[in-house]
């Protein structure tokens, strides 16, 4: 009889993941006209006879196709008629809110292509769809999901305008901006829309992925998957470092900023290299009044998926220590290949106090879920 | 430990799979050619399902470039983070040594043998005629 090796995992005897708040969660089309019903005509036949213009060469595929049908779902979350996973309601439920007894999931779509489309106002209008799509399709039926406001940043007032409705409806928790932009994120021409998120209550996500159309690393295109995954974290890193430099935090105190599905090992080696060479190139950048790495402290969250898995399992407790675990929230990333089980994602136990953060009571402070 | 048997060998073709409950775990067998193999439904990375997951073969590159196919269909890729898995022995491909899924042992009988007993039969019906999968735990 082979060994068994099951006892690698660290199984959480109290439960402790029970009622977490999942802070990504991906919600999908049943199908292309999903959209429609909440498109004005003049745009809904837009869409029928001239379509979307996105910023990426390939259609119907993405720039980096994974090996997992469906471009890259979790093997199990494909409902029995075929539709797409995390498009069937009923499913989603059995495999993770009900299953999990979930308090929240903030919802996180990444369909409709509203972020990344070159007609604005066409993007707009997409983004809008998306927003009452996001309500009817799931928030609705289930109040425990929150919507993300879809916006097209490249349009201010568009962008603006949808920030300003959704205000106040506490069925949205955030504004979502894609965080491949044309430009880094924290340049002025962003700004009227951050101040928009900031008044009106909305924390920013910036969830991974997609494409600008240019290159995704700094060197060029990278060849596999493999390479382009880590460079989403490149991604991250020159957001992070965009908006503390440009002086956002500064301009905006109210400003809050989830990073999600980045990973988060490498938020503090980038926080002391920002802090070091702020000691030397002050002049360059004075309206920098305190250290970038207390910018990003009190600005900046992060959310756990994919999770890192150090050699040392250990490792994590330091890490998590250097961010500060109450910027710290679990996410699932449900129903996508490399999703984490909130049972299993940690390797290590982590002390009660933190559990209690991670898993609920920052999510549940900074998106103010009773 | 007893004997259970899980499937008739018609049931189960070259290259196929059937998912079964034996004393409350879920085993997955496969099959390889007229050899089968028993590997628990539990993934030792995050407990996904693991054989749901996809056959596949054993892709090595000496050098870059150089590409080989080998052990073809006999790899299980988890369905949930494509960590894969040695069916014939649940050694995963990333850290054989210590990373393993829970193998069973897994064998055919003749329903002549087994109806000697003792054995038991969930949803099987054993008739002497027949062969059939059986699992010792
Ligand atoms: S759960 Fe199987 S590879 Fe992660």
């Amino acid at each position: 009889m082979n060994m068994t090796v099951l006892d690698r995992r660290v199984d959480r005897a109290a439960q402790s993941h029970l009622g977490f708040i999942d802070c990504d969660v991906h919600p999908y089309t049943k199908g292309p006209n999903d959209f429609d019903p909440f498109l004005p005509k003049r745009w809904l036949e837009h869409k029928q006879t001239i379509g979307g213009r996105s910023r990426q060469g390939l259609a119907k595929t993405s720039m980096y196709p994974r090996m997992s049908p469906g471009n890259g779902m979790r093997g199990d979350s494909w409902p029995k008629n075929g539709n797409h996973p995390g498009s069937d309601l009923p499913l989603m439920q059995e495999q993770l809110l009900d299953l999990f007894g979930v308090a929240y999931g903030l919802l996180a779509p990444l369909v409709g292509g509203a972020g990344g489309e070159r007609n604005v106002e066409f993007g707009a209008a997409m983004a809008t769809a998306t927003n009452e799509w996001q309500l009817a399709h799931f928030c609705d039926p289930d109040p425990r999901l929150k919507a993300a406001v879809q916006v097209n940043v490249e349009w201010t007032e568009g962008a603006v305008a949808e920030i300003e409705k959704r205000a106040g409806d506490r069925r949205f928790a955030q504004v979502n901006i894609p965080p491949r932009g044309l430009e880094p994120l924290g340049r002025r021409r962003y700004w009227p829309i951050l101040e928009a998120c900031a008044a009106n209550g909305f924390p920013v996500s910036l969830h991974l992925g997609g494409t600008s159309g240019h290159a995704s690393t700094g060197g060029g295109w990278p060849s596999f998957y493999h390479e382009e995954h880590p460079s989403y974290v490149q991604s991250m890193q020159t957001l992070v470092t965009s908006l503390v430099c440009e002086g956002v935090f500064e301009r905006i105190p109210g400003l809050k900023i989830v990073l999600v599905e980045g990973g988060f090992a490498w938020l503090p080696a980038l926080c002391w290299r920002l802090d070091k060479h702020w000691t030397r190139l002050k002049a360059e950048v004075p309206h920098l009044k305190r250290a970038p790495s207390e910018y990003v402290h009190e600005h900046i969250w992060v959310t756990t998926q994919p999770i890192e898995e150090p050699e040392r399992p250990q490792d994590m407790l330091s890490i998590l220590e250097w961010i500060g675990p109450e910027r710290i929230m679990f996410s699932t990333d449900y129903p996508h290949w490399d999703q984490d089980d909130p049972r299993y994602a940690f390797k290590v136990p982590l002390p009660d106090g933190w559990k209690d953060q991670i898993f609920r009571d920052n999510a549940r402070a900074l998106y103010q879920l009773d | 430990m007893a004997r259970h048997v899980v499937a008739t060998v018609d049931e189960i073709p070259p290259g196929g799979r059937k998912i079964v409950t034996v004393r409350g775990r879920e085993i997955g067998i496969f099959r390889l050619g007229d050899e089968f193999f028993g590997l628990i439904n539990r993934c030792p990375h995050q407990g996904a399902p693991l054989c749901q997951g996809a056959v596949v073969s054993r892709l090595v590159a000496p050098v870059p470039g150089e590409y080989h196919l080998t052990r073809p269909g006999e790899m299980l890729r988890c369905p949930w983070h494509c960590w894969e898995f040695d069916i014939r022995t649940g050694k995963s491909w990333c850290d054989p040594n210590s990373v393993q899924a829970r193998a069973f042992d897994v064998a055919v009988e003749k329903g002549a043998t087994l109806v000697e007993g003792p054995f038991s039969a969930e949803a099987v019906e054993v008739t002497v005629e027949a062969s059939y999968v059986v699992v010792t735990m």
